[in-house]
């Protein structure tokens, strides 16, 4: 039932992807049938995760003497319940969202295809029990998704951007299938089970553990493999780069999980070190970076960047624990990771579709041609404002439980014996308490410099709320869902520790505590945490203040211009901007990102004192281009010529190729 | 009754606060051969902005408004986690040291949004200001705390202290770094001299102020009082932290008033220590707030490694 629940959701967005093709007048019918399968992956990733049973089946559909193996587990039932809310919550932004970017209706046809065959390939990576089955879905969804990218194709910047994405997709999915490669030719067969009962040695697998680091990391945003996702995410519809940013590095994840925890058959605390080190790498150089962009699906893309390094930090500590044997602390970071990649889905979901409301709303995705739009859009910002709240893991908030979780692992560290590891883990839970605030004051620019102030041009003045209905309706489930998530983490937590006893059979430490109102990951003594009751004495508190401070006899405010200090009018230009904002870290930061920053001043009558016009840009780049990827290229180009010289173009030299080969052929025979 | 106590312990946190600061600015006004107000001008202060009209500029948002009572109220929560004059509160276990710093982020999110929704250029420099000395002091801070927690084996305050109470006076090199790291970040914390001056009103160098010069009536009230509230708040963490040598363990009539006497005495003396450091050393550049913030988190570090290398019993 439940895995029928689960194909039924792979058949849906497929049908939906067909009724696209057929070009039929009812284009509402598509979003339907996408809105069905998500509705069908949440019923069937809750049904998996509260009945606990591994469900395994075959489709004879492959190459005839070999099926797809396909196995629904609670790992698996985690991340399709991720895939079927943004789908669901998607089917609802969509039709009005895409009504107005098309501009013919091919472009519906195209979109609406591709969107559909990557919800099913993304559901079939995780469905997927062999190698050969997981490599097909995982490039119908590389594939699929790069045509999602170079949808707006017209700009050339675009199909940059796409091809450097679908450049990098395939590298990562070459990677990973070496990294199968190598686990299979020590085993019998490429079936996961097969993969799982492999005899392999401890170098060749920790080479199989760094194939897969790469390859899962290109498509989930490591740094510095990371490049392509900051350019992609932007160029893609709003509603596709919530379900690329929200849930594709996801699976990415959902990979890396799988291939490590699972497949592998034991893991290396130094392997948990090179994760830890990569994550925080990752979560560090994303957060800054993010702060210093303008456009804001850039700012989010690289804030993915982040919170995936978050992520994959505290997989790092987990596997730290597991390869120590201390299997309860494991579950523990696993299950603090799993919630941060369900929570980052849910509020990263959040942002985009509100990014692409103030998109569609203004037609402006500069955050320094923004300004006061709270007043504009009043419901939009209640919106966005809880997604920045939950992404700057502020309490009361989904975000925070999980950072909450993850620094309660880190703290465990004395339980380790090796000294090394237990004065490293706590520098890292001191860097990601940096990343933490780093996110909120990058948060803080992003509300306040959107929605807060002045306008900044005529766009952001002349904007008005949303009228549609159903295009609001999805942030405010996923606004909900945040702080319900906030709130009531045990809810998800429970549904965790069954995923945690399928992949590392350990649950949470028999002490802890996960109630409605309590929630202690070790034990009551330790730390505890308790959302409702803050929620409660938040309000109490409230409540008291507002008793006496607007009881009887409170003044009502007055309102009044700003105080200009004298000087006459205030202009929306004197606000501070995204770079004036950002200045104080980019200087102190500086080492971190390569700054080309430029005054120029013309002066008026050849004097020095009199400036009549100054000239400001700044540029800034990511040093992995520099330092990483433009050796390669050079590198690639210099080959590509070296490689060129033997084609000269004369026909003797090309019968003397023939000849030697035939001469080394002979060789090889005769041996 | 425990109730009770934690309620009658959050309420006096916060009625206490003003008069630290006037005790503070007594303690400041003597050092420097002024003749001081009463300690009782803070409330005096208080109230009289309470009953003014508030003034609101018209680009406000409702945010404006709202900004100054989220601020109280997460300074008030903070106030109901940090043990005052007893260990083993009710309230406190509802959130530990982690959840106490995301208290402050919560009131520091607001306040500097607040700063931003004028559309004042004081404002967003303010702001800008705030989140990037925040982000430097937040693990410089939880460096610290961690280094405190880890040989508790436990994120509860209460936990913590009662560790160190149990521990007898055994001196922790740890501690001492950490207790250094805390008070540095303390300083930069509540806008303090050298990194901020609370003095100074409609400067180039002001954090602080240049965020809530648009308030007025009493959301300024709220916010004066928060920040007063926020300086007692690691005032005590420090004081009972480092040295809780007098706190109550049983909510006994006479436990709780030595404990009270106790925590004047610790408090008396911190605040001598302020006005002294406030009035020896000149306000900082605002770009040599992060070498200052880094010596804080190194003081952090080392802290942690002493507690590694020479503590641990393993």
């Amino acid at each position: 039932m439940i895995l029928h629940l689960a194909y039924s959701a792979v058949l849906l967005s497929l049908a939906s992807a067909v009724f696209a093709l057929l070009q039929s007048r009812f284009k509402a019918i598509v979003f339907v049938l996408l809105g069905l399968s998500g509705a069908s992956a949440i019923a069937a990733g809750i049904g998996e995760l509260l009945d606990q049973i591994v469900l395994i089946d075959k489709i004879p559909l492959d190459l005839p003497w070999q099926a797809w193996h396909i196995r629904f587990d609670g790992l698996s039932a985690f991340f399709f319940l991720i895939i079927g809310i943004a789908v669901f919550v998607v089917s609802f932004y969509a039709p009005n969202y895409t009504r107005n970017e098309q501009k013919d209706p091919q472009s519906f046809a195209v979109l609406s295809l591709f969107t559909g065959l990557f919800i099913a390939g993304m559901m079939l990576v995780l469905l997927a029990d062999d190698a050969f089955m997981f490599m097909i879905a995982w490039e119908l969804m590389s594939v699929a998704s790069y045509f999602l990218v170079a949808f707006q194709h017209e700009n050339s910047a675009n199909r940059r951007a796409a091809f450097l994405y679908l450049l990098m997709a395939e590298v990562g999915a070459l990677l990973i299938i070496l990294a199968f490669g190598v686990v299979a030719s020590f085993s019998d067969g490429f079936t996961f089970d097969a993969l799982r009962a492999s005899e392999i040695s401890t170098t060749w697998m920790s080479i199989a553990f760094g194939l897969a680091l790469m390859g899962f990391g290109m498509k989930a945003g490591l740094v510095p493999i990371h490049v392509w996702l900051p350019e992609a995410h932007p160029v893609a519809p709003s509603h596709i780069s919530a379900l690329m940013s929200g849930v594709m590095l996801k699976v990415a994840l959902y990979g890396l999980i799988r291939f490590c925890f699972d497949l592998l058959p034991e893991v290396h605390w130094q392997w948990g070190v090179v994760l830890l080190i990569v994550g925080t790498l990752s979560a560090l150089s994303g957060i800054l970076y993010a702060m210093m962009q303008q456009n804001l699906k850039r700012l989010l893309a690289y804030s993915s960047v982040e919170n995936i390094g978050i992520i994959v930090m505290v997989l790092g500590l987990s596997m730290i624990f597991l390869a120590n044997n201390h299997k309860e602390l494991a579950a523990l970071g696993l299950v603090a990771a799993l919630f941060h990649a369900f929570n980052h889905a849910l509020f990263k979901n959040l942002l985009f579709l509100g990014a692409g409301i103030i998109h569609h709303q203004t037609h402006e995705l500069n955050i320094d041609m923004l300004g006061g739009l709270i007043k504009r859009m009043p419901q939009t910002s209640v919106l966005f404002l809880i997604g920045c709240m939950s992404i700057s893991s502020l309490p009361l908030f989904n975000g925070f439980v999980s950072e909450w979780l993850a620094f309660q692992t880190a703290l465990q560290v004395d339980v380790l014996d090796n000294g090394v590891l237990r004065s490293m883990i706590p520098v890292s839970a001191a860097a990601l308490a940096l990343t933490a605030a780093l996110a909120a004051a990058c948060f803080v620019k992003v509300f306040g410099l959107i929605f807060l102030g002045v306008p900044r041009s005529r766009h952001a003045e002349k904007a008005k709320e949303i009228d549609s209905f159903s295009m609001m309706i999805a942030p405010v489930i996923l606004a909900t869902l945040c702080f319900f998530f906030g709130i009531f983490p045990s809810v998800i937590l429970d549904l965790l520790s069954g995923v945690t006893s399928h992949i590392i059979d350990a649950t949470l430490p028999k002490t802890s505590v996960l109630t409605t109102l309590w929630l202690a990951p070790v034990s009551m003594q330790q730390a505890s945490y308790s959302p409702l009751l803050i929620l409660i004495s938040v309000l109490i508190t409230a409540l008291v203040l507002f008793f006496f401070l607007h009881g009887k006899g409170a003044k009502k405010a007055r309102i009044a211009p700003t105080w200009d200090c004298g000087f006459g009018a205030l202009s929306p230009r004197m606000q501070y901007t995204s770079s004036a904002f950002t200045m104080p870290l980019r200087r102190i930061f500086a080492t971190v990102f390569l700054i080309d920053e430029k005054v120029e001043k013309t002066m008026r009558e050849n004097t020095k004192l009199n400036v009549a016009e100054v000239r400001y840009s700044l540029h800034i780049q990511d040093h992995s281009w520099v330092h990483v990827y433009q050796p390669i290229e050079r590198g690639v180009n210099r080959i590509a010529k070296q490689v060129g010289r033997i084609q000269t173009g004369n026909i003797r030299t090309y019968l003397g190729y023939s000849l030697a080969t035939l001469i080394l052929l002979l060789w090889v025979v005769s041996l | 009754m425990n109730w009770a106590i934690a309620i009658f312990q959050t309420v006096l946190f916060v009625a206490l606060a003003p008069l630290l600061a006037g005790f503070l600015k007594f303690c400041k006004c003597r050092l420097q051969n002024r003749r001081a107000p009463s300690f009782l001008q803070p409330y005096r202060d208080l109230l009289k902005l309470t009953r003014k009209q508030p003034v609101i500029s018209e680009d406000a948002s409702w945010l404006f408004c709202v900004a100054p009572y989220i601020i109280f109220t997460m300074m008030v929560l903070a106030a109901t986690v940090i043990p005052l004059i007893a260990v083993d509160m009710p309230t406190s276990e509802s959130a530990d040291v982690i959840v106490l710093v995301g208290f402050f982020a919560f009131a520091r999110f607001f306040l500097a949004l607040a700063g931003l929704d004028v559309g004042t250029a004081f404002g967003g420099m303010g702001s800008s200001r705030e989140m990037t000395i925040s982000s430097l002091a937040e693990p410089a801070m939880l460096m610290a705390v961690f280094t405190i927690t880890m040989t508790a084996s436990n994120t509860d305050l209460s936990g913590a202290i009662h560790h160190i109470l149990n521990s007898g006076s055994t001196l922790h090199p740890s501690f001492v770094f950490a207790l250094f790291a805390l008070i540095l970040v303390a300083v930069a914390e509540t806008g303090r001299i050298p990194v901020d001056n609370p003095t100074t009103h409609l400067e180039l160098t002001m954090i602080h102020e240049a965020m809530i010069l648009e308030y007025s009536g009493r959301h300024l009230a709220l916010i004066e009082w928060a920040s007063q509230l926020k300086l007692m708040l690691y005032g005590v963490l420090i004081a009972n932290l480092f040295f809780p040598w007098g706190i109550a363990q049983s909510f006994t009539f006479g436990a709780l008033s030595f404990a009270l006497i106790a925590l004047v005495l610790k408090l008396v003396v911190l605040s001598i220590f302020l006005a002294l450091a406030e009035t020896a050393v000149a306000k900082m550049r605002l770009f040599r707030v992060q070498e200052y913030l880094g010596f804080a988190y190194l003081l952090g570090l080392l802290g942690m490694l002493s507690h590694i290398i020479l503590e641990s019993t393993r």
